[in-house]
């Protein structure tokens, strides 16, 4: 059993419709009594770094997910916004400490050549071929892509980048932590690959 | 490299897809939910559904509605029509939405805009703007589904917006509405000029060319809803004619309709006979993901 953690605000929908698509078990839970009995955690995404970081802290999650995936080392998936919520601290909304799994830090897009910001829409993804989660999925396949912050951390945790106006992380790995910036949900079918590619990672954990 | 979005809209009255003209006249096509899926699995960038009888009716947005209709959109869905608190955002996100269009509350209540981009970031919310020429060089924008006049220029309330917190632009034009005339360009270059947020062209597309009209000139997407209909993958013919003239889009669905010629009006033309002769069928089956 998946459980896809509700922090209030989020796309908790998308993300069980496409687990559902998969026949993925899962379970939207903001109550941290869940987590215990959880095979795996879903942070999902949309909204904004400091409300999701109260939130979390509010609904006394912080610790039973640290929990979950630092100590019993559980697999867990972020998106969007459930990545970012990982560096050390955001400048969004002001300067806010994050969980602090990931060293790194979260600032405001500012693409060279005058790009627009958000950052909306499908674009080419460069995965590390040697990551299971890049499993069947093309060179420089679409995912869809939706945010005014990104993600600064070092190279080696980085398992896929994207362009734009720079060289952004797409997608991070270490260990049993898995997060990306794009939306696999809202992606079709290469986000569904990813999607699977991840609950094959539960399955062999 | 960051692809051209192709959006459908679908503009949703009583509990069926209709066709908007001018937004006076409207023909029934179907459930939306069947739209969705086939949009969906025609390859279409992004959904935006819109709910036109909420805010003039006083109704609140069909949740329940939405949660159905989201289970068919592996694509982004955008909802709009009667959203007017932060709630109402965090219901509509929570049961299925990625992002929400706000067009009245965004004129009434600007405060909304900055609330709920400081809880949903502001990639989350788009504010729509219909708009209508008043003079020959005029444009005003109007509320309540283009039936109240606002005072407000397109370029005024996007910049407004903009600083406010928005996260994109859904611009359409309530004289092309329906019309099939193409954009109105003049219009897309005014707002396009003040911010540097995305701005979704909407409003008279009758021709694939003019998708490509409005790309050419820095949208970063563009929407159509009547031209969808009434015609077997229309996004896919649409998204391999814009291919084969050099746009940057994303065309990634089984059918792709490469090698095709396009007629005037930029419809798949007939393959030769003896091209068709030669014909044989290939099962190719379907990717089990």
């Amino acid at each position: 059993m998946i459980v896809i953690i509700d922090c209030g605000i989020g796309n908790v929908g998308s993300v069980a419709h496409a687990l559902e698509y998969l026949g993925g078990k899962y379970f939207i839970s903001g109550n941290r009594k869940d987590f215990e009995s959880a095979d795996a955690l879903v942070l999902p995404g949309v909204g904004a770094f400091p409300a999701g970081m109260k939130n979390l802290r509010e609904f006394g999650l912080v610790d039973e997910m640290e929990k979950q995936v630092l100590i019993n080392k559980k697999p867990f998936m972020g998106i969007c916004l459930g990545m970012q919520l990982l560096a050390s601290d955001s400048t969004e909304g002001g300067f806010n400490t994050g969980l602090g799994w990931i060293e790194g830090h979260v600032i405001s897009l500012s693409p060279e050549g005058n790009l627009r910001v958000p950052h909306v829409g499908w674009n080419d993804v460069k995965f590390d071929r040697s990551s299971c989660f890049s499993h069947n999925i093309d060179e420089n396949a679409h995912f869809y892509f939706d945010h005014s912050f990104h993600l600064q951390c070092d190279k080696s945790l980085a398992i896929a980048t994207c362009e734009y106006g720079g060289t952004l992380v797409a997608a991070i790995q270490r260990e049993n932590i898995f997060a990306t910036q794009f939306h696999p949900e809202k992606s079709q079918r290469n986000g569904l690959k990813v999607l699977r590619n991840f609950l094959n990672f539960v399955g062999k954990h | 490299m960051l692809k051209a979005r192709i959006v459908a809209i679908l503009i949703v009255k009583g509990e069926i897809v209709v066709q908007s003209i001018n937004f006076k006249q409207f023909l029934p096509v179907g459930s939306p939910s069947i739209a969705v899926d086939y949009l969906n699995s025609w390859g279409v960038d992004e959904i935006a559904i819109i709910d036109i009888d909420a805010t003039p009716g006083k109704r609140n947005p069909r949740f329940d509605h939405i949660s159905e209709y989201s289970k068919y959109c592996q694509v982004p869905l955008s909802v709009g029509g009667g959203i007017k608190n932060v709630d109402d955002i965090k219901r509509a996100v929570h049961i299925g939405a990625d992002k929400v269009v706000i067009n009245t509350a965004a004129v009434k209540y600007p405060r909304l805009i900055s609330e709920s981009a400081g809880l949903f970031g502001n990639q989350c919310i788009i504010v729509s703007m219909d708009v209508r020429k008043v003079s020959k060089k005029k444009y005003e924008v109007y509320i309540n589904s283009g039936n109240v006049s606002t005072g407000y220029s397109p370029a005024d309330l996007a910049k407004r917006s903009e600083e406010l917190g928005a996260g994109e632009i859904l611009l359409t034009s309530i004289d092309r509405d329906g019309t099939k005339k193409g954009y109105d360009l003049e219009l897309i270059g005014q707002v396009l000029n003040v911010v540097n947020i995305p701005v979704i062209a909407c409003g008279g597309v009758g021709h694939p060319q003019h998708f490509l009209d409005a790309i050419n000139m820095g949208v970063s997407a563009v929407a159509a809803a009547n031209f969808y209909h009434y015609s077997e993958h229309s996004v896919t013919t649409i998204k391999s004619y814009l291919k084969a003239a050099g746009a940057n889009i994303r065309l990634d669905s089984y059918a792709t309709y490469n090698e095709f010629a396009f007629d005037r009006l930029g419809r798949p033309r007939k393959k030769d006979d003896i091209f068709l002769e030669k014909l044989h069928v290939e099962y190719i089956p379907e990717e089990i993901i």
